[in-house]
């Protein structure tokens, strides 16, 4: 069956219309719809954004901004999708030995995913947590003052939560 | 001068974000004062007396950014830039997520100046918590009759949504934001039309970064005369210092401006970590130009004690280098950044960044040369000063030459491989 919006990002994108006076404002909101719905984002997704949206709104408007933003995954990721921050504050807290900590572990390198699709591992830029270095995200979460062994112990929390 | 708390007063408190808490400490009384007692006119002059400058990072004063808003029939928008992003800076996080009525009473008051009624609050994507905490709030307004039609009864209209940006640090540069808000690019738009005249939907707009919002009911509650008494005179009021890297004690300290910045971080910070020296403070973030220890150790953390230093007191973030910071390493990190957040638009940016990145990876791994160090010094030159749309190719250039030559010593033994180095 086609894609449309779950029952959940409808909800929502009702309450987004009256918001904006301009249709287009709700292709940036309408991306994490999808890829709340889906995981990522896709053609199919993309063109049920420009038809939903309707007129002037088209694919290539959709597709032209959902390839400019990095939150946007344009291929599928990991259930658990782990994002270690690089940039400075975080250098200096010591992050390059998280990366390799966590890649080590999950016997994986930068931007891949494991075999079994259970986690992916990229390194970020800025998270904008900086005093609290070294900084992951976790999905929708933030890891801060991590060390090699705290990051071990949220991997194991990880693994049972499955 | 030192410790001083407006904005964080209450930050102990752990519901500090609801309105029941905000309330219970004169939250929203700056409001009603303003709608019921002030003219638009009035709020502008209160702002401009009492000197605040936008806290997001260029500095500028707040109410005569108010004032240049037309008196048009169009509609006038006002946006809070929640986009923080600058490597160094995570105060509007804590702000965003412990005083979010705050930030609301501030946008409310600001867009009775303007004469705005309907604004937005854009947040970084990343900061999923944040923005659930201030849809929470927004919702919480909404109910209390704070917003929406009639704002309590006092014959004010204002309408506000948060609006969650998608991973593209440039859209902390307005313009971007505002191309981002209407459903496109990320890019910065040619200057002018400033926003001020043609902003979104080409209408006059405010964007204001979060801290600047979170001043105002404080300037409108103690009058703009009594809120210039706080600080120095060209830099008044108090200002959140995110401080990040090798201190003791990181984190966010709100301080009178003109706090010694030796105070900031031998005293308030608890000096430098494992008690080794201090090599280098990147003061205002990442694109605000190095200072030596020297220079620390004479500023005062205010925009022209920094500006006499020839760097920025930006967003506030400070970041400490000890003796142990490796600058080639940290200089390499910063070009990366700004390479991999160019918008692509504009050719001395796109190419720029990415070969003044590319040549510090060779100098670091050790495969430099001298005449990279030149290519880096020549290609800076056309990055600089206006050949760009807006000043990201600059905050490079800022981040990347200053350090390259206050610690060229540094720079020669890499390029000498008298230093291990790593890949």
């Amino acid at each position: 069956m086609a894609y449309q919006f779950s029952q959940e990002s409808e909800k929502r994108f009702q309450r987004l219309i009256p918001q904006f006076p301009s249709k287009r404002s709700l292709i940036l909101p309408c991306l994490f719809l999808l890829q709340a719905d889906k995981g990522f984002v896709d053609t199919e997704g993309m063109q049920y954004i420009a038809d939903r949206i309707g007129e002037p709104v088209s694919l290539a408007q959709v597709h032209g901004v959902a390839t400019f933003y990095t939150m946007y995954n344009k291929k599928p990721v990991g259930k658990f999708h782990i994002q270690v921050c690089a940039n400075i504050s975080c250098y200096l807290a010591g992050s390059d030995s998280i990366t390799e900590h966590v890649c080590s572990k999950l016997g994986i390198g930068k931007g891949e995913t494991t075999k079994d699709k259970k986690y992916t591992v990229d390194e970020v830029q800025c998270l904008g947590a900086c005093g609290f270095g070294p900084v992951a995200q976790i999905n929708d979460k933030y890891y801060e003052n991590l060390t090699p062994e705290s990051i071990e112990k949220i991997l194991s929390e990880l693994e049972k939560e499955g | 001068m030192g410790l001083k708390t407006l904005l964080t007063t209450h930050i102990a408190a752990g519901d500090s974000h609801t309105l029941k808490h905000y309330q219970s400490v004169g939250g929203y009384e700056s409001l009603k004062k303003a709608i019921s007692e002030m003219t638009a006119e009035q709020i502008v002059n209160d702002v401009k007396n009492s000197g605040l400058r936008g806290r997001g990072g260029a500095g500028f004063p707040t109410g005569n950014k108010w004032g240049f808003i037309p008196k048009t029939d169009k509609p006038k928008y006002l946006i809070c830039n929640g986009d923080e992003g600058e490597p160094g800076t995570f105060k509007d996080r804590m702000l965003i997520e412990r005083f979010p009525h705050m930030l609301i009473e501030g946008m409310i008051i600001a867009a009775k100046a303007i004469d705005s009624h309907q604004g937005y609050i854009y947040i970084r994507g990343e900061f999923h918590k944040g923005i659930r905490i201030v849809e929470t709030a927004v919702e919480e307004a909404y109910k209390a009759g704070l917003l929406g039609k009639n704002i309590l009864g006092l014959g004010y209209d204002f309408d506000l949504a948060v609006y969650s940006g998608a991973g593209a640090y440039i859209c902390g540069e307005e313009s971007a934001l505002i191309n981002s808000l209407e459903g496109r690019r990320g890019h910065p738009r040619l200057k002018p039309p400033f926003p001020a005249v043609s902003g979104l939907y080409a209408c006059p707009t405010v964007v204001n970064n979060v801290e600047t919002f979170c001043n105002v009911p404080h300037i409108i509650r103690m009058t703009g005369e009594e809120y210039k008494k706080i600080g120095t005179e060209k830099s008044p009021g108090t200002r959140l210092f995110a401080v990040s890297g090798h201190v003791k004690k990181p984190g966010i300290y709100e301080v009178e401006m003109g706090t010694p910045m030796k105070e900031l971080i031998y005293d308030i910070c608890g000096g430098i970590k494992n008690d080794k020296s201090l090599k280098a403070v990147i003061p205002g973030g990442s694109s605000s130009p190095i200072l030596t220890a020297e220079e620390a150790m004479t500023a005062t953390m205010d925009y022209e004690s920094i500006a006499s230093l020839k760097s920025m007191l930006g967003s506030g973030a400070v970041i400490i280098l000890s003796e142990e910071t490796d600058l080639v390493e940290t200089t390499y990190r910063l070009a990366e950044f700004y390479s991999h957040e160019s918008c692509g638009q504009c050719t001395p940016c796109r190419e720029g960044t990415h070969w003044v990145k590319d040549l510090l990876h060779k100098i670091k791994v050790g495969e430099g040369t001298e005449k990279d160090v030149e290519l880096i010094f020549s290609l800076s030159r056309n990055m600089e000063g206006g050949t760009t749309i807006c000043p990201l190719a600059d905050a490079c250039v800022m981040a990347v030459r200053p350090t390259m030559t206050k610690f060229k010593e540094e720079f020669s033994l890499r390029l000498k491989k008298e230093v291990s180095v790593s890949h």
